[in-house]
């Protein structure tokens, strides 16, 4: 192939999974559950957060074998994660075939000054970000879709409500700007100007936003739906919980019906235990918070 | 566009996943009254109903789970126009809903490292090509006798019709061709008046 996939092939992917669930998943098996639930796709992966988070050490790039497994069980969309900055654990992704790659700060990170050029790549990426400036200057490098970053494996929704939260908040914001502004602005996002621009006359990104990290109960969902997130990655918070299939559909229904709180409650009952959730504080007492990978 | 006369056209863009978004967007371009539907009450008196692009499974069971499948049937079988992108050509086809008589091949194009864009002759929409965007796309696999064939990719029938279903395996809705678009709502003004004129006889 001689030029990168055009923009719009990248984005129109992440179009297709508006308003759906994306799922961790660490098995062909589980990947079977999720697609049977109702996932748009999957993110296939050795450890949940919560795990990783738990075992500590580096965390690499997925064995491609178990990848390869995944993609074979099942018909909807593979995503897979690499280290922040390693674009050759992305060209081996590449490779594979994978449908999305996420540039993820749940992995250690390979590269502390400079993120992938994901403008060099025909795959579409997925990269998380805390604020509008950190999603802007992932979407200069070539990211089609932003996630929240959340705190993920944590089970607790309050770190990706406050990005959600930002990001809305710095694009109203660019949205109140007259032109003579945008470019002080851009210099405070540290953002590429162009891309600064065009999410002022938008008012929106110019790709899909999600929301990860922290997802655990379909009222969760919907509260990140409501915030604007435009559907829901869920990592340790299905198959950490006690019925993971219950809990998968229930969250699948919940982004779907967010703004009837009749729906999500019909969804939310008889669920079993949620995961257990953690408290930042005692995390960020405790060492790093993944959140602060990337910049 | 508009109906001939009468309130604006009254779309429905089925938005229990998917690319519903972009759909209604282009619809209220063309000045349609487009609207978000994810339960079977509102998708009552539509005069158009477009089921987008998405992951089928996931849509499929959305549809099973919300009991929307006899709302859209119903929809059909009085004549309203439906158009169906990518997974929404799969959920009209045989073998889900049944509204076409004609089977999609799911993913048929690969997956998205086989994505692509073309530039596609389009009958009845007159003109210049189409600019097609295929996503993981199906094709048509085999169709029955009723069933059009609008255009083609490589040999596979990539948008089809049969009565007042339009169903394309590519994204008119990413593009800003909307000629697509303008074909459905050309259906539902002509569905329009001729449900006007069926009460007038009567």
């Amino acid at each position: 192939m001689s030029e990168p996939a055009s923009f719009r092939l990248k984005t129109g992917l992440a179009e297709m999974l508006k308003g759906g669930v994306i799922m961790d998943v660490v098995t062909a098996e589980q990947a079977r559950v999720a697609e049977s639930s109702g996932a748009v796709a999957v993110m296939a992966l050795e450890r949940v957060p919560a795990d990783i988070r738990a075992d500590g050490g580096v965390a690499r790039m997925s064995n491609p074998s178990m990848i390869a497994e995944i993609q074979e069980a099942v018909s909807i969309p593979v995503m897979a994660k690499a280290r922040i900055g390693h674009f050759a654990e992305a060209q081996v992704l590449q490779a594979l075939e994978v449908d999305y790659i996420d540039e993820s700060e749940v992995l250690t990170p390979a590269d502390e000054a400079n993120h992938i050029d994901k403008l060099a790549f025909d795959v579409p990426f997925v990269c998380g970000a805390t604020n509008l400036g950190e999603a802007l200057r992932r979407i200069g490098e070539g990211a089609a879709m932003i996630r929240s970053k959340g705190e993920a494996g944590t089970g607790n929704i309050v770190e990706a409500v406050r990005h959600l939260r930002e990001i809305v908040a710095g694009i109203k914001r660019l949205q109140s700007l007259d032109s003579a502004e945008i470019f002080a602005e851009a210099k405070d996002l540290q953002a590429p100007l162009h891309v600064v621009r065009d999410v002022a006359e938008r008012g929106w990104l110019p790709v899909p936003l999600f929301c990860a990290g922290g997802i655990a109960t379909p009222a969760d969902a919907a509260l990140t739906m409501q915030l604007g997130a435009e559907g829901n990655f869920v990592g340790s918070g299905i198959f950490k919980s006690e019925n993971p299939e219950r809990v998968a559909k229930a969250v699948v229904e919940a982004t779907t019906h967010f703004e009837d709180p009749e729906r999500v409650l019909a969804a939310s009952r008889d669920l079993g235990a949620p995961m257990r959730g953690d408290d930042i504080a005692q995390l960020a007492a405790d060492g790093e918070l993944l959140q602060q990978r990337g910049w | 566009m508009t109906a001939a006369d009468g309130p604006p056209l009254r779309i429905g863009v089925l938005a229990s996943q998917g690319g519903f978004a972009r759909h209604v967007r282009m619809l209220r371009r063309l000045h349609a009254d487009a609207r978000e539907v994810r339960s079977p009450a509102e998708l009552e008196g539509l005069d158009a109903l477009v089921v987008p692009g998405g992951e089928s499974t996931t849509i499929m069971k959305a549809i099973e789970r919300d009991g929307l499948g006899p709302a859209i049937c119903a929809h059909v079988e009085r004549g309203a126009p439906l158009l169906g992108t990518c997974a929404g050509m799969i959920v009209c086809d045989s073998e889900h809903l049944g509204l076409i008589d004609a089977v999609a091949r799911r993913n048929a194009f690969g997956r998205q490292a086989q994505s692509f864009e073309a530039q596609l002759d389009f009958e009845g929409i007159g003109g210049e090509p189409i600019e097609a965007v295929f996503i993981r796309a199906p094709w048509i696999e085999s169709y029955g006798p009723g069933v059009e064939v609008l255009a083609s990719w490589e040999g596979h029938p990539v948008a089809v019709r049969e009565g007042s279903v339009l169903a394309c395996a590519f994204h008119p809705e990413l593009t800003d061709d909307h000629r697509v678009h303008a074909l459905l709502m050309a259906m539902a003004t002509s569905a329009r008046e001729s449900a006007r004129e069926g009460e007038t006889s009567r």
